[in-house]
């Protein structure tokens, strides 16, 4: 038997009954098109995210105290508080081979005042080595330097935002602000830098580290040391000897767990990926569902359509139809269904996550509209096989029908 | 051609069975034109039907062609329907919104022997040999009552079959077309293929050259046809 003339018939018969077919295929369109945009949405914020990491830097190390599992969050994501690491920690790691910069963090949110204006800001206390490790340059002035940072200096460097909160776009260095009710002096502004690391910079104001220490937060650890590695390749190996020096410091020995966690960006990336990839899959697996919902919606029509043409198959058998004919012809017919249904909700989905896509990047995110051909591939292919299988028993009911019960029925 | 012995049938629904025919000797020979009579539920049709390998006997033998049947495969029964026999049903049986064409080239859709090029103008020709080929681009379901049923001779003649059955051809129809749907089956006749006819109108049965009466699953008179009715020309 002819595969074109079956396709022709099939078309015409689904044709002829115009709302019925759409309304058939409406449960494969929305399947097929919500997996296409969990797909390409997932992988567009999978995208979002791993810019936002990389933008900090793929050559960094970070150490936070506190010990953590190798893919869980350190303790202090969770909010408590360890007051193991020192600034000295972050010096002591100087002294390893590769590493270009080495910088701590401590940081707290407070009232900053200008003359009469008054924002709230996040102050971080951190030292002459923040502009290499974060790849910082001033715009106005300059970053603090070792003298200010030794000497418990009150002196501020500004965020891009920060200063354009406070000053406009006057030049705000020498003038005096109030941070927690310090004096402060400004010594430079920091260009813009925007969102890394789901972190605004530039709303940022930074202070040597001694100085938010001792005068803005009354403690002696640190909350973060970055360390600058010279290349990627060799961050595995400055990594160990972080870890070994730090031990080494802390008086860790033998098999007790480390009581800071240090990780490479990387890693974090790694982490990240299974996490999103998970979740992605999960979300798909989801909407696959939904293909099977409407599969069914399939079956239950094309039953219908069997006992509503059993004449047709009647006639078809008395004049030479075996029923391998009948089965694939209403077999064809289930495929094209889905198929097309895969088609449409392939063009639907595409649409919606490109809208996903405009509307993100005219927010400010850089998003991708990803799109790839594999799922859309694979998106058809599974619409294909939806009706093949949801088409199999109406089809195989058809062609056992007896050549004369079908010619009988009214 | 067409040989019966002790040939019964009987329905099974639910567990009841229902016995239609029962112990049919029947000999049809290659260029007959019979007419099986009855009344309604007298078994004619599914006589008829069993003749027409549309259903199997319950027990007794069906040769064809000298050949016993019973061990014919569903797929082999499909091909010897396809290229031996043709089918006319009262009412009609014709695919809707489609074309008159594709209605008659139905049967070959399933003739693995036909080659693509050939099927429209084997159809064409059935067409013309029923006098409808100004109608070929017409959809089935624009045409008269008797046009439709000549659309389905067309269909029952195309691949050339030996034996063509008519279940209550003119039933559907008035008069006159009636007698036109009976002439073209006399013709046919004439030109050798062999037809069986079902009917419980005696007028309609006059058309063949040989009668077989059924009454409740048995053949009651089987005789040759004196006064036939035939094509003259003159016929309304």
């Amino acid at each position: 038997m002819n595969y074109l003339v079956t396709v022709t018939t099939a078309l015409r018969v689904l044709k002829s009954n115009k709302s019925r077919t759409f309304l058939t295929m409406l449960g494969i369109v929305i399947g097929i098109a919500s997996v296409i945009v969990i797909i390409s949405v997932g992988a567009g914020a999978q995208s979002l995210i791993f810019n936002q990491i990389s933008s900090v830097g793929s050559n960094l190390i970070g150490i936070m105290p506190g010990y953590s599992d190798e893919n869980g969050p350190p303790a202090s994501v969770l909010g408590v508080a360890v007051t193991t690491l020192k600034s000295d920690d972050g010096l002591a790691l100087k002294k390893i081979t590769g590493v270009v910069a080495v910088t701590s963090y401590v940081r707290g949110i407070t009232t900053v005042q200008w003359q009469n204006q008054k924002i709230d800001a996040t102050f971080v206390g951190t030292t002459t080595e923040y502009p290499q490790v974060e790849a910082a340059d001033t715009l106005w002035g300059d970053f603090f330097n070792s003298t200010d940072d030794k000497g418990i200096s009150r002196v501020a460097v500004l965020g891009f935002q920060v200063w354009q909160d406070l000053f406009g776009d006057q030049n705000p260095v020498g003038e005096s602000i109030k941070i927690k009710g310090e004096n402060f002096r400004v010594v430079g502004v920091v260009n813009k830098k925007g969102v890394q690391g789901f972190e605004n910079k530039d709303t940022l104001i930074f202070i040597p580290l001694e100085t938010t220490q001792k005068i803005l937060l009354g403690i002696s650890h640190v909350s973060l040391i970055r360390v600058k590695v010279v290349d990627d390749q060799k961050v595995p190996e400055v990594l160990e000897q972080c870890k070994q020096i730090l031990r080494e410091r802390h008086d860790i020995t033998g098999s007790k767990p480390d009581d800071f966690s240090a990780r490479a960006a990387t890693q974090a990336l790694d982490v990240l990926s299974q996490i999103t990839n998970a979740l992605r899959f999960f979300l798909a697996g989801i909407a696959a569902i939904s293909l099977l919902v409407g599969g069914v919606g399939i079956m239950n029509i094309m039953l219908i359509a069997v006992n509503e043409r059993t004449k047709e198959i009647g006639l078809r058998k008395s004049i030479g139809a075996t029923k391998n004919n009948i089965q694939k012809q209403f077999l064809i017919e289930a495929v094209i269904l889905t198929v097309i249904g895969g088609l449409l909700g392939v063009v639907v989905g595409l649409a919606f996550s490109g809208l996903v896509a405009i509307v993100a990047n005219y927010l400010g995110y850089e998003w991708q509209w990803v799109v790839t051909i594999p799922s859309i591939l694979l998106a058809v292919g599974f619409s294909g096989a939806v009706g093949i299988v949801f088409g199999w028993y109406p089809a195989r009911q058809a062609a056992n029908l007896e050549p004369i019960a079908a010619l009988r029925h009214e | 051609m067409i040989k019966l012995e002790k040939l019964s049938k009987a329905y099974e629904t639910d567990g009841v069975e229902t016995p239609v025919l029962f112990g049919i000797d029947l000999k049809i020979d290659s260029g007959e034109f019979v007419a099986i009579m009855g009344p309604s539920g007298s078994g004619k049709s599914t006589l008829m039907q069993i003749l027409g390998f549309l259903d199997r006997p319950s027990t007794g033998k069906y040769f064809f062609d000298g050949k016993d049947t019973a061990s014919f495969s569903d797929d082999e029964l499909a091909a010897l329907r396809n290229a031996r026999l043709g089918f006319i049903f009262q009412s009609f049986n014709l695919l809707p919104r489609t074309t008159v064409l594709e209605n008659v080239k139905l049967p070959l859709q399933y003739s693995p022997t036909t080659k693509e090029k050939d099927k429209d103008s084997l159809a064409i020709e059935a067409l013309k040999s029923v006098g409808l080929e100004h109608r070929i681009n017409f959809l089935s379901n624009q045409l008269s009552g008797g046009e439709k049923q000549r659309v389905a001779i067309a269909r029952a003649l195309v691949l050339k079959p030996k034996v063509i059955f008519a279940d209550e051809p003119t039933g559907n129809l008035d008069s006159k077309s009636g007698s036109q749907v009976m002439e073209i089956l006399d013709q046919l006749n004439e030109q050798g293929h062999t037809i069986i006819l079902v009917t419980h109108e005696s007028n309609t049965a006059r058309f063949a050259k040989r009668i077989i009466s059924i009454s409740d699953g048995r053949i009651v008179k089987d005789e040759r046809v004196a006064d036939r009715k035939q094509y003259t020309g003159e016929l309304k």
